[in-house]
């Protein structure tokens, strides 16, 4: 690519009032962002035809700093807002980025019908094991034993797995990765964008500040390396053993199937209603 | 487009309430199942895609509020309706739509409570809530609908200040009035007047998201429409982007109060009754306005001089149509389908002008003329 | 109290959940609102299970506009069990008249009564017993006086399901026919008054 990366984040961040931004320094958000600046940019969309929503959290901020139409809405609903606004307008291409309480616990049950009613939408969940904003409280993808500010005995809770939750729930598209596999990202996010139905893309982000500290797993530096050093992708997975997998990050497209979007089988409906009168 | 249907047809409250909706130019409604207010979602799934418009049932009431408030950003006119727990549920983003000034409207048919309460029984429970359900001060518009042609005419009116004045506008149906049928003619469309918001006439780049007209209400942009803008229910600047500027964030409260404050004349409205030479009156609202007026009549045969002021906003309350009663009316009384929500209003703005007795009923019982014509006698 | 509403006329049709008596009171509703022009109000009022369980169904009819929707004083019972029956007989004002299915109600409490086999009809006669409501619609709107039988019967047509129109057409002809043969001036004048029989 001919243009830098500085430069597409300069065409897409927001010049007027609203910096500086709140993520800490080292922060994986910022890389999350970039990477999907530079899928929208090598799709060529228009900034017009970009919806951006988040929910709550450190991710929710997102869509402030982004030259597209931004909507941060309530916690854990994004998806819900998200959803009105596809429907209402198909032609926009409509962005979700939320963390992983925001997706997972108070929006889990919207999160999981969005994959079931497969409307054509791309959700990046930022997966960094922890509420961060609000203090360092578990989420539910903190790992069994780990601590936090509301587990300071240690993690007595299981795990969700974000990207399998959207598989079995029904995503059209699937896929993980890590912010240390930066370049990965911005194809999947580009792969995702492009899918037509509900894609999901998990990216495993670190928090050093609320999460890495307090379990003894380093600074931002440290919690990349352990990504890079942790991680296999999809095609090396198939080959090792459920023990061999043991605290590995499969990285890579989990899920990519074509099934019915419901905008378009909602044009169907509408054919229909027309045609019979409302009477069947 | 189909032809909407404009002759004489025998519709419930809550079907009427779905034309209106149409009438008014809604396309996006989003709702879950919920007694009694679900003919509202399974007459608009029919009728919505032959209109060109879009129904979804979402997962729960949550969603559904979420999905109206993006539809609405996306340009489309919106509504959900639901009942006494999914109007719980659906505060938290109806505080968002305040915030953030959404048009859209909500539907609660009341049925008893608190919690699941009686889902098949009539109650006015949810008047105090729609006031103030939601977090924090915010302005907004409640209307009572009291019979199927009120359902009708009342959900357009509730599109169009909501259209006006960029608020959510809560419509409060009950039981009695979602189910009774009755024979109303719909007007052709045309016939029909409709209010839209107000679009941006500037450049994109001279934009300013959340900056009043003369009358504190922002021009709305649609997303996709090239006015590129953030949409945010974090206290925000003109731009929409968050701040913690004291001044900037007294701005923001100031004009969503004033906006609604400077709109009291056409957002207030009220059905006088007999008033003219009225020594008591009844001040009542919903299906119970209903049995007064007919207690009224009642007690005017027994040489009673009583009148009636039928509320149709609830809120802001109509604190001006409200005094002139109290001022000239010896005794006034409340009935209501609740332990006294808007009795309390009616105390509030009594400066001792007249005596004001509650009456109400909590056992899932509809009103009665008979015992509001008897408590009239007493007065 | 003088009962200033005189042009208002009351009917309650009342039975058991599943016996269509909401379908029967909107189709009369609809009968007399849209077809003939009056003022009219439906109301019902239902438990939480879709079959058995009490049912009701209301139609007031005015030549005036209707404040209060619901029933006062009945002027017209229709009862299809005998715990309706039980239930609602003394919301009859004296004067109303009392309908009941007389395969389903045993023991009458009045002697201003018609009791008329609706059910045993739909079933032997037109081979389905679900169409005992409109069996009853046909006499209630016969002894209503309060209905054309044209407009009964286009609003029947344009409220059944397709398919069944020949049918329910059918059940409605035959109750109307029935309340035909009974000659309401031989009954009391009273429901409280049983001497006059």
């Amino acid at each position: 690519m001919s243009v830098s990366a500085q430069t597409i984040r300069h065409e897409y961040l927001r010049h007027n009032k609203k910096f500086p931004h709140v993520w800490c320094p080292g922060c994986g958000n910022g890389i999350v962002m970039a990477a999907l600046l530079r899928a929208i940019y090598r799709m060529e969309l228009s900034k017009d035809e970009v919806v951006l929503t988040s929910g709550i959290g450190c991710s929710g901020r997102m869509p402030t700093y982004l030259d597209f139409n931004t909507l941060h809405s309530t916690h854990g609903r994004a998806l819900t807002f998200a959803t009105g606004v596809k429907l209402a307008n198909p032609a926009l291409n409509v962005v979700v980025v939320m963390g992983d309480g925001d997706a997972t616990a108070i929006g889990g049950n919207h999160f999981i019908h969005a994959a079931r009613r497969n409307l054509n939408l791309t959700a990046i969940i930022i997966n960094n094991s922890i509420y961060g904003m609000t203090g360092g409280q578990y989420s539910p993808t903190t790992p069994f034993g780990a601590q936090s500010t509301t587990s300071i005995y240690g993690h007595i809770e299981h795990a969700f797995s974000i990207a399998e939750l959207a598989v079995t729930a029904g995503a059209s598209f699937v896929a993980r990765s890590t912010v240390y596999h930066a370049q990965l990202l911005d194809k999947l996010i580009e792969q995702a964008m492009h899918k037509q139905g509900f894609a999901v893309v998990e990216v495993i982000s670190n928090c050093h500040v609320q999460y890495g500290r307090r379990n003894q797993l380093g600074g931002a530096v440290d919690m990349l390396k352990s990504y890079k050093e942790n991680s296999v992708t999809v095609a090396r997975a198939a080959q090792l053993t459920p023990e061999e997998l043991e605290g590995k990050t499969t990285i890579g497209v989990l899920a990519d199937r074509q099934l019915p979007v419901s905008t378009e089988e909602y044009e169907k409906i509408r054919l229909r209603a027309e045609q019979s009168g409302g009477k069947l | 487009m189909p032809e909407t249907p404009s002759k004489r047809q025998l519709l419930q409250g809550n079907e009427a309430i779905a034309h209106g909706a149409l009438a008014a130019g809604c396309r996006f409604f989003a709702g879950y199942p919920i007694t009694p207010a679900s003919e509202i979602s399974e007459q608009l799934a029919t009728l919505m895609p032959r209109f060109g418009g879009t129904f979804i049932q979402m997962e729960d009431e949550i969603a559904s509020m979420g999905a109206i408030i993006g539809a609405s950003l996306a340009g489309v006119k919106a509504m959900t309706a639901t009942s006494g727990p999914g109007f719980s549920l659906i505060q938290e983003n109806l505080g968002y739509a305040c915030a953030a000034e959404v048009p859209c409207v909500v539907v609660n048919v009341m049925r008893g409570g608190p919690s699941t309460g009686l889902p098949t029984s009539p109650a006015q429970g949810d008047v105090q809530m729609a006031r103030w359900g939601t977090h924090g001060d915010h302005p907004i518009i409640v209307l009572a609908v009291s019979t199927v042609s009120d359902c009708f005419t009342t959900t357009i009116k509730a599109f169009n200040l909501s259209e006006q004045f960029r608020v959510p506008v809560i419509i409060l149906s009950d039981e009695i009035v979602a189910h009774t049928r009755e024979c109303v003619e719909l007007p052709a469309p045309e016939e029909v007047y409709i209010i839209n918001r107000i679009r941006p006439n500037v450049p994109p780049e001279w934009y300013k998201p959340y900056e009043g007209d003369s009358r504190g209400i922002p021009a709305m942009a649609s997303f996709g429409d090239g006015y590129r803008h953030h949409i945010t229910g974090l206290v925000h600047d003109d731009h929409g982007f968050p701040t913690e500027n004291p001044g900037e964030i007294l701005n923001f409260h100031q004009r969503l109060t004033q906006k609604i404050t400077r709109g009291f004349p056409e957002i207030m409205m009220t059905r006088s009754y007999r008033l003219e030479d009225a020594e008591v009156a009844i001040i009542a609202y919903g299906s119970v306005a209903r049995s007064a007026m007919r207690a009224v009549e009642e007690a005017r045969q027994q040489g009673i001089r009583a009148g009636l002021l039928q509320l149709i906003t609830l809120f802001p309350f109509p604190r001006s149509h409200v005094t002139p009663v109290l001022k000239h009316c010896r005794a006034v009384l409340v009935p209501e389908m609740n332990m006294g929500q808007i009795s309390r209003e009616v105390q509030r703005v009594n400066q001792s002008f007249c005596a004001v007795v509650k009456h109400n009923r909590v056992d899932g019982q509809v009103i009665t003329p008979d015992e509001l014509s008897t408590r009239l006698i007493k007065l | 109290m003088k009962k200033n509403q005189a042009s208002r006329y009351e009917i309650r049709f009342s039975g058991s959940g599943g016996q269509g008596l909401i379908t029967a009171a909107v189709i009369f509703a609809e009968a007399v609102g849209v077809y003939d022009c009056q003022f009219v109000c439906q109301t019902q009022s239902y438990g939480p299970e879709a079959r058995g369980g009490r049912s009701k169904a209301e139609v007031v009819i005015s030549d005036a506009p209707i404040d209060y929707p619901k029933a006062r004083r009945l002027d017209l019972l229709l009862a299809m069990n005998q715990a309706a029956c039980d239930a609602y007989f003394r919301d009859l004002s004296p004067g109303g008249l009392l309908v009941v299915d007389a395969t389903l109600v045993e023991q009458y409490p009045t002697s201003r009564i018609v009791a008329i086999p609706f059910t045993t009809i739909a079933k032997e006669e037109l081979g389905r017993e679900m169409v005992a409501n409109m069996v009853a619609l046909g006499a209630v709107g016969v002894l209503s006086g309060h209905v054309h039988a044209a407009s009964l019967e286009k609003a029947l047509l344009a409220r059944v399901p397709i398919g069944t129109e020949e049918l329910n057409q059918k059940a409605l002809q035959r109750g109307m026919t029935e309340a035909a043969k009974v000659q309401l001036d031989t009954l009391p004048r009273s429901i409280f008054n049983d001497d006059e029989v």
